[in-house]
Order: structure tokens, then C-alpha cells, then sequence
């Protein structure tokens, strides 16, 4: 594995985790929201 | 050897084919806000998101199942999978997740009808259009069609929890629409099609007999358009707009039909009839949610 390999499979990795986490919060919140409105 | 690099996120949201959700979104958003009962916003926005998601995994288990034939298309070439962006597992599994989730979201927090609706759309596009009829039959876009025309009766049963006569006959008129639509599309790509190797009506039974189709589904479009006015469903806004803007889809689709020219990139009827059915389809649902508000 080269260097710049090794540093563009990090860069993905690390985008990826960033998006998964934005749209894991943005789940918690519709969630809760849901929870709220049918309670 | 060195692994494979992960496929980037953008590659992922490719997949769910963003372009076709607009229409999605707008027309199930459209059903949900022409029903005749109010949704708290919170569960109207779930429904649209359901929705949208939904149509994603379809978008996603398409280009799943179909990469090896997006690989011989001009159009489609450049998709994450035939490009080698993506491993074909990773589709699959993105695409069933989705599925899944925007389902059971959906059953769970609006309510069973929308989610049994929003479940048969899915399997409808991948198992019946995609997996057994796309490569078997030329009226592959008639059946294609009705997966499309789901998104109103979704938005719909998410506000009242019920499907009615108007969902029914904007259900219609999407699944009418689509054949003319993807018919005047395939005349004028049709070379890319059959180097695919899709038996597409202009491919297997020729230029001819495809704009005679393209008339003849126009059409039952132009009688399920208009027809909520007629039957008291609606009123003269949307009965006007419906009515204008269909004389001028129909006078578009005889053009196409009275059509002689053979080269494809000569071909403006088909071109012209393709880009206004896009913007009829936008109009009529927006005249049809506008109209309804003022009625209620």
C-alpha cells in the first residue's frame, strides 16, 4: 500500500463516518420528534 | 496486493438516483397536500422522507441488479457501479437497508397503508420492471410505469389513511404518462438501447409503430388528466390548467406520431414532446395542490 494510497483510503473513510454521523443525528432528532408529536 | 479503495459517499447518493426522486418527492408531496385531512407537519415530512428514501433503494437495487447493461449505455456508463466505483455487494446492501428502514419507519410512525404501499412500490420495481420484465418485454415502460405513478396513493394514504378516487386516477395519469414520455426518450436514443441490448419498442418493433404508441397511450393520459374535473373532484383551477396544458401533450404527441425523420439527432418532435412532458406532469400536480387548498 503507498502512501498515497493509504492517505486517500483514510480520506474516504473519514467522509464517510462524517456523513453517517450527520444523518445518524439527523435520525435522532426526526425520532424524537415523532416520539413527541405521537405521544 | 492493496485493497480496494471504499466507495465515496457521493457514489452512494448516485445510486438512489436523486434526479428521479425529485419527481418522487414532488408527486407524493403533491398527494399528501391535495387530501382532504390535515397531517401534523412532523409526520407529513416522515411520510415525504419515507417516501423519497424508498425510492432510493428502488433507484439502488435498479442499479444493483442492472450493472452489467448500464455498462454498455452512453447514458448510464459513468453510474458508480459499471464505472468501478463501487463493489456490487455495497449496492445491495445500501439498497436493502433503505428499503427496509423507509418502510418500517413508515409503518411505525404514519401509518400501515402508506407502508404497504410504499413496500409494493419497491418490490414492484425491482422484481416485476427490473428482474423479470425490463429485458423480457418491449412494454417494459408500461410496467415500469406503475411503479413510478405510487407516490401520490403513498402521500395520500399517509393523510388520511385511505385511498380514494382522485389518488387512484393521479395514479393513472402518471402510469399513462410514462410510456409517451420514455417512448419519445428511447426514439432518439434508441442506438444506445439496443447496443444494450433492452428490447425498447423502437429496437424490436421499429420507429414507426413507437409513435403510433406514443399517440395512442397520450391519449387514455390526456382522459385520466382530466377527468377529475368533470367528476366534482376538483375545481376549474386545476380543471383549466389540466385542460390546456394536455391539448398542447396531445398536439406534441400527434406531431411525434406524424413524424418521418429516421436520424435521430433530427428528431425535435420527440425531443420537444420528452422535455414538456416533464414540465406537465410538474404543473398539473402543482395546479392540483393549489386548487385544492383554495376549494378547502
Amino acid at each position: 500500500m503507498t502512501p498515497e494510497f493509504e492517505q486517500e483510503y483514510r480520506r474516504r473513510q473519514r467522509a464517510r463516518a462524517k456523513v453517517t454521523a450527520l444523518i445518524l443525528g439527523a435520525l435522532v432528532v426526526l425520532f424524537f420528534a415523532i416520539a413527541i408529536v405521537r405521544m | 496486493m492493496s485493497p480496494a479503495l471504499p466507495a465515496e459517499w457521493r457514489d452512494f447518493l448516485a445510486l438512489t438516483k436523486p434526479r428521479v426522486m425529485t419527481l418522487v418527492v414532488f408527486t407524493a408531496l403533491c398527494g399528501l397536500l391535495a387530501a382532504p385531512v390535515h397531517i401534523n407537519p412532523v409526520l407529513g415530512f416522515t411520510a415525504i422522507l419515507c417516501t423519497a428514501v424508498g425510492a432510493g433503494a428502488s433507484g439502488a437495487l435498479n442499479m444493483w441488479y442492472e450493472a452489467d447493461l448500464d455498462a454498455h449505455m452512453k447514458r448510464t456508463k459513468g453510474r458508480p457501479l459499471p464505472a468501478g466505483r463501487m463493489d456490487r455487494p455495497s449496492a445491495l446492501q445500501f439498497g436493502v437497508a433503505l428499503g427496509v428502514g423507509s418502510v418500517l419507519v413508515m409503518g411505525l410512525a404514519v401509518n400501515l397503508l402508506a407502508a404497504a404501499i410504499l413496500a409494493a412500490s419497491i418490490l414492484f420495481y425491482v422484481l416485476v420492471y427490473t428482474v423479470w420484465l425490463k429485458r423480457r418485454t418491449p412494454q417494459n415502460i408500461v410496467i415500469g410505469g406503475a411503479a413510478g405513478a405510487f407516490p401520490p396513493l403513498i402521500g395520500w394514504a399517509a393523510a388520511t389513511g385511505r385511498i380514494d378516487l382522485l389518488p387512484v386516477l393521479l395514479f393513472l395519469l402518471i402510469f399513462l404518462w410514462t410510456p409517451p414520455h420514455f417512448w419519445a426518450l428511447s426514439l432518439f436514443v434508441r442506438t444506445d438501447y439496443a447496443a444494450a441490448g433492452v428490447p425498447m419498442l423502437p429496437v424490436v418493433a421499429g420507429i414507426k409503430t413507437t409513435r403510433r404508441h406514443v399517440l395512442l397511450y397520450t391519449l387514455p393520459m390526456a382522459a385520466a388528466a382530466v377527468a377529475p374535473w368533470p367528476l366534482g373532484l376538483v375545481g376549474m383551477i386545476y380543471g383549466l390548467t389540466a385542460s390546456l396544458l394536455t391539448a398542447w401533450f396531445v398536439l406534441l404527441a400527434v406531431r411525434v406520431a406524424l413524424s418521418r425523420e429516421t436520424d435521430q439527432a433530427q428528431m425535435k418532435p420527440e425531443r420537444a414532446l420528452f422535455k414538456f412532458s416533464i414540465l406537465y406532469l410538474f404543473v398539473l400536480f402543482g395546479a392540483l395542490v393549489v386548487d385544492r387548498m383554495i376549494l378547502a
